[in-house]
């Protein structure tokens, strides 16, 4: 119902909006929640468990009843809080957690089973059968569980994640969180001033008080215009900080779009991430409930709620009120319905010293003992004493006093303490390192306190800072004490809420002590009180001072209620914004991609590299057919593939050769200039790093290149070596990777492709590499193979490599060749038992791959202490080996390998197959694998098994070397 | 978690790659004792308090840092280059 | 025989949104200095300018020297003539550089870069990431800024920047 001249809705701009299929209307201003109660809608949603009718609880993020489904072009995003969703123009929102509807929800059927599915019930009824678990009772779970639906497409949605820096970060723009702001902010500093809210002002926008002698919204006002002509003070409005972090970070999520129709590129949401040098935390306090029976029926709620909805919204959710509290701020609350013309029926304050209110009864000492009215509040009953009196009502605000909202304090594992005298949990000082707790937050619950509490923490902040700290007249506000007389829950047989949203009751508390589960931990657990998506903002408090009743002790001997991040729920999508699709990771292309993809050829990832497959030729209908004919190729006439994807680093310095000698295994010094030499790198654990080749271009000059796998591995090792080891040693090293397109070119005719590329022939013996010049562009031409031919590997800088690779394509192609794929690479270098990353993949020792010859005995390097540890070496351990298949049988990779007859267990495999590969060469798969004293068993006969693929075949071992292993055609 | 690095200035722990314990610097002589090699490489205290580690600002200036940091608390000690050098 | 042809990075027309633009700097000639432990001064007094301190820029003659690293920076111009005591690469080919230029470079570039960037003036530089790529951010001016990445990434770098400054014009859009 609305009043009129109430609140800060927009009456100017009506919108109109669906819920459950009903099209209303409502105001700009309006939150879903206002707008539905201004509808006289009272039923927004169905519990969790007994699947009881809810409504509006509070005004607020902590809302436990009234979540919701929206449902955009896009998205369909469940549990949103129609307390905090804003009303716009064609908003559609529907109920969740019922079936078929909010007011016939068969599943209700769980609140009259509710004596069977008390705390503990999934625990103790879902147990046994076991073999009942999968086929029927999770299902039944999931079916009748969860909080709203997902669509089950992608969300398409527009997300963002990004970074704002500042000196002090104000969280909540409240009373203390103005004031902090604003004196920080006159002061010079840089300041973020973050409030959850459309409008900052907090309380002051909700309660009816006054600051310097004017309405509290008009200080804010003036506050506001004065922030706005401060350009180093940013107010970031509906922006909810979700987490503190080590050394000033913190998590924010900002509703960029969600309250307005989607706009193209406009986000939905944003994921913050502040960094800030100090901070106040002014994030107010949370109305908490008092359990009776039945105080969850629609039309109970937060007495602050009430105001809140008058206040800011010019609405109410009732015509009968009345109110139950237990401290003064209620009074406000009936004050402000009665000068609006609502009917405040009774006010029952449990304290026997409660004052009278004029215009309303006030029932001393009394407490409201049950609700009833299953889909709208009709009617409480009034127990004082003995006596119970019944009061038609359609709504009761209800305040258990206040929470100092302190969650951001508990993130980095502090605690808070109890205050007696608050009746609360308040703030340790420290907790977070560099945040001071202001206001309400910290237990200063008039409004002078906060004013007070923000200018003092802005003080005492920008003195952390190093800034003279200017002492302002503070303004006149309202100073009454806090007076509470702590009341939990009103002693009952039936059920009394604690958790809305779990549908946790004080019965299950009491249980749960009574079945041992004394202690707070275990009772969350045992219940799920407080994990739902309010987190127990609304209850966990009072379920640890119900369970204190339980056990007979005090609420501090019980224990303590602590609070991770998010203080509010996060979107999955806003924290990984960007990340859908290929935002995942960075995209890096070859030189040729533009003319491999021309060819039609798939491409395939290899780390962030993307690398042609195959280039299928017309007629070819398989990737096998043409990765066979590129291996044919190669071995017949000649081939041309990028290699750019491998690392390459520039090594410089007098003392570069003892440097290599260091990090390689093998010596490096001894290479002549215009030479190359493969290398083998060892972690210091003994184990293979990385292997490549070296080349020497000049007395003081090296071009080390790794595998694609470990560029930035090797690079970081090196820095590693060089700056823990020898940091003075005459040697610098640079990644030259991206600065040089490098194309292998393979096959018997490889000489007549590059004597044709460049005008003349290459004159390098294997292993040589020279400076060249191709078609006028300085380059770099080495005689190295990765294929078993002779092989040369020419380079050019990188805005070259497409023409380049263009060139060599159409030479070969006069030539019978033409480019290959990153298959026919493959089965070249197994054809050739050349390793990769497949067989040095971390557990490997260089004696694993027959090259312990390869670690020089004359000079220290890397690993080479470890290596020589037992068990690094010997037959014990798994060696290099080939396996080819006696029948013409695929073989795959990861599978294991058995003697023959040997039972098929873990225990008695013998070793693994790394890679595989088709040999059109030999007509045969071929395969490399690591098997036990596998260099003493060449010529046996093992059994090779996938049991995921079920494959089962026998293989004979041989050498890794398959083809040309006396290395004639690399010499030629 | 942030940490200063002597050459780039306050940065997020994004920037840098973790590598392990401080121990890593103390590399043994290619003579020394087997117990000294088990040692460098696997044994490591595992302190509640301050401890030392090594980071690389790998998307920054390269350097590897030594960072004394207390695990309890979180508080960042000291951020040294391995390699010194830093202002 | 014809000489290579050369291709850019990218290729791409510059793109401007909400008053800022976003435009594929020609490819410059980049060498990276890497000074030998303790060489620093003397590769300064070759060079004719100071090697610059972190975060620097150091121009001279219309040459910059860009700090890229411990103990390395990137001479932006014309490639040193004089045998230095240093590591001497060409990175020419190694980089692609985007400028951004406008009121909403700063905004922009907070969906890419975890700095601070609140008071950078000219004659500045970081290394740091863009996203998950690695960055040269080279301070022109508070709301003009030169990005140097791997080549290999100048697609998804520029993707990503257009990005971030699509949605910080609609952003901009709202309060127009
Ligand atoms: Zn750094």
């Amino acid at each position: 119902m609305r009043i009129d001249s109430k609140g800060r809705i927009d009456r100017s701009r009506p919108l109109t909006f669906v819920f459950d299929g009903t099209s209303y209307a409502g105001f700009k201003g309006d939150t879903l929640a206002s707008a539905l109660m201004a509808n006289n809608v009272r039923v927004v949603g169905r519990s969790f468990k007994y699947h009881r009718p809810r409504g509006i609880l509070t005004a607020g993020s902590e809302e436990p009843n009234a979540l919701v489904e929206v449902l955009g072009p896009s998205n369909q995003t469940p549990n949103t809080r129609a307390t905090m969703q804003e009303l716009f123009e064609g908003l559609v929102a529907r109920s969740q957690n019922r079936w078929p509807s909010l007011g016939l929800d068969l599943l209700e059927v769980n609140d009259l089973a509710a004596p069977f599915l008390s705390a503990g019930f999934y625990y103790k009824t879902f147990m046994w059968p076991r073999r009942l678990w999968e086929g029927l009772y999770e299902p039944l779970i999931r079916r009748a569980a969860g909080l709203g639906r997902l669509s089950g497409k992608h969300d398409e949605g527009t997300y963002e994640k990004a970074w704002a820096h500042c000196d002090l970060l104000v969280i909540g723009a409240g009373p203390a969180g103005l004031m902090a702001a604003l004196t920080a902010a006159r002061a010079g500093v840089d300041v973020i001033l973050c409030d959850e809210s459309s409008e900052p002002g907090g309380r002051l926008l909700s309660d009816e008080g006054a600051i310097d002698g004017l309405p509290a919204a008009d200080w804010v006002a003036g506050v506001l215009a004065e922030m706005a002509s401060l350009p180093n003070l940013r107010l970031m409005t509906r922006t909810t900080v979700t987490g503190a972090y080590d050394d000033g970070t913190f998590g924010a999520l900002e509703r960029v779009g969600l309250h307005r129709r989607p706009r193209p590129n406009l986000p939905r949401e944003c994921f913050w991430r502040i960094v800030a040098k100090r901070s106040i935390l002014a994030a107010g306090a949370l109305e908490r409930a008092i359990a009776f029976e039945n105080n969850d029926r629609p039309g109970v709620m937060m007495a602050s709620a009430l105001s809140t909805y008058l206040n800011r919204y010019g609405v109410v959710p009732g015509k009968r009120i009345a109110l139950f509290a237990n401290t003064d701020s209620a009074r406000n609350t009936a004050r402000s319905l009665m000068a609006a013309g609502v009917e405040v029926a009774a006010i029952i304050d449990p304290r026997e010293d409660a004052a009278e209110e004029p215009g309303t009864t006030v029932h001393r000492g009394a407490v409201v003992a049950r609700a009833r009215g299953r889909m709208g509040l009709r009617e409480i009953t009034i127990r004082k004493g003995a006596s119970e009196t019944r009061l038609s009502v359609d709504c009761l605000g209800v305040s258990g006093g206040w929470n100092p909202t302190l969650h951001l304090t508990c993130h980095m594992n502090g605690r808070p303490r109890w205050s007696a005298d608050l009746a609360a949990f308040v703030p340790n000082d420290g907790a977070i390192p560099g945040m001071l707790v202001a206001g309400a937050a910290n237990g200063s619950f008039s409004t002078h306190g906060c004013l007070a509490a923000g200018a003092e923490a802005a003080r005492a902040s920008l003195a952390a800072l190093g800034m003279a700290a200017p002492m302002a007249a503070l303004p006149q506000a309202e100073d009454a004490p806090y007076a509470i007389a702590p009341l939990w829950q009103v002693p009952t047989k039936k059920r009394a809420w604690l958790d809305f949203a779990n549908d946790v009751t004080t019965k299950d508390v009491a249980l749960s002590a009574q079945e041992g589960f004394t202690s707070v931990e275990h009772m969350k657990r045992y219940t799920t009180q407080g994990m739902a998506p309010d987190q127990g903002k609304n209850s966990n408090v009072a379920a640890l001072a119900v369970l204190a009743d339980a056990t007979g002790r005090g609420i501090p001997e019980t224990g303590t209620t602590t609070f991770r991040p998010p203080f509010a729920p996060v979107s999955i999508a806003a924290m990984g914004a960007g990340g859908r699709g290929a935002g995942f990771a960075p995209q890096r292309f070859l030189t040729s991609d533009r003319a491999s993809r021309d060819r039609h050829a798939p491409m395939i990832e290899a780390g962030l590299w993307y690398r042609p497959s195959y280039f299928p030729k017309p007629g070819e209908t398989t990737w096998r057919e043409s990765c066979d004919r590129e291996v044919m190729m190669v071995r017949s006439s000649v081939g041309v593939t990028d290699v750019s994807t491998l690392g390459k680093i520039d090594i410089q310095g007098p003392d570069a050769g003892r440097f290599l000698d260091f990090v390689y295994t093998n010596t490096f010094s001894t290479l002549p200039v215009g030479r190359v030499r493969y290398g083998l790198m060892l972690r210091e654990d003994g184990h293979v790093l990385d292997d490549g080749t070296c080349a020497r271009l000049g007395e003081t000059h090296w071009l080390m290149t790794t595998t694609t796998a470990a560029a930035g591995l090797v690079m970081r090792h090196l820095d590693f070596v060089h700056q823990a080891f020898c940091a003075d040693w005459q040697v610098r090293f640079t990644s030259v990777t991206e600065g040089w397109a490098q194309f292998a070119v393979a096959g018997p005719r490889a000489r007549d492709l590059i004597t044709s590329a460049l005008g003349r022939a290459p004159g390098l013996p294997f292993m040589g590499c020279s400076d060249v010049t191709v078609q006028g562009i300085a380059g770099r031409l080495f005689r190295i193979s990765f294929s078993g031919e002779e092989g040369y590997e020419i380079a050019v800088p990188t805005r070259y490599g497409e023409a380049l690779f263009r060139d060599l394509i159409a030479r070969a192609e006069t030539m019978g060749g033409g480019p290959y794929g990153m298959e026919a690479l493959n089965v070249l270098r197994i054809e050739k038992g050349f390793i990769t990353h497949a067989e040095i993949h971390g557990r490997t020792t260089a004696c694993d791959i027959g090259m312990e010859k390869m670690v020089s005995a004359k000079k220290d390097c890397i690993g080479k202490a470890a290596a020589a540890r037992p068990g690094m070496t010997g037959p014990e351990r798994e060696q290099l080996v080939g396996l080819k298949p006696l029948t013409d049988s695929p073989i795959t990779a990861g599978a294991h390998l058995f003697a023959q007859g040997a039972e098929l267990t873990r225990e008695n495999s013998a070793g693994y197959v790394t890679s595989v590969g088709y040999s059109p060469l030999l007509k045969s798969h071929l395969a490399l694998a690591f098997l036990k004293n596998g260099r003493a068993r060449h010529g046996e006969t093992i059994r090779l098994v996938d049991r995921l693929r079920d494959i089962d075949v026998l293989c004979s071992v041989t050498g890794p070397v398959f083809h040309d292993p006396e290395g004639e055609k690399l010499r030629a | 978690m942030r940490l200063t690095c002597p050459f780039c200035g306050p940065r997020d722990r994004r920037e840098f790659h973790y590598y392990g314990a401080a121990d890593y610097l103390n590399r043994p002589g290619p003579e020394a004792a087997a117990s000294a090699w088990d040692d460098y490489l696997h044994n490591r205290d595992n302190p509640a308090g301050v401890t030392q580690d090594l980071w690389y600002h790998e998307q920054g200036c390269a350097a590897w840092l030594k960072v004394t940091r207390n695990t309890v608390t979180h508080e960042i000690l000291a951020v040294d280059a391995v390699a010194g050098g830093a202002a | 025989m014809p000489d290579l042809i050369a291709k850019p990075a990218l290729g791409h027309a510059p793109l401007t949104l909400a008053g800022t633009t976003l435009t594929e700097e020609p490819q410059a000639r980049i060498t990276a200095i890497a000074p030998f432990p303790g060489q620093t001064d003397a590769v300064a007094r070759a060079l004719g300018m100071a090697f610059p301190a972190p975060g620097q820029v150091v121009e001279s003659g219309g040459r910059s020297l860009v700090w890229a690293g411990r103990d390395i920076a990137f001479l932006i111009g014309d490639a040193p003539t004089v045998a230095l005591a240093a590591s001497v690469t060409d990175q020419s080919d190694a980089w692609v550089t985007l400028a951004l230029r406008g009121p909403q470079a700063v905004a922009a570039l907070a969906r890419l870069v975890s700095l601070d960037l609140r008071r950078v003036q000219a004659g500045q530089c970081f290394r740091t990431g863009l996203n998950h790529m690695p960055l040269v951010l080279i301070v022109e001016d508070a709301d003009r800024f030169r990005l140097m990445t791997f080549r290999s990434m100048a697609q998804t770098a520029w993707h990503e920047v257009q990005d971030a400054l699509e949605k910080v014009a609609a952003r901009a859009a709202l309060t127009a």
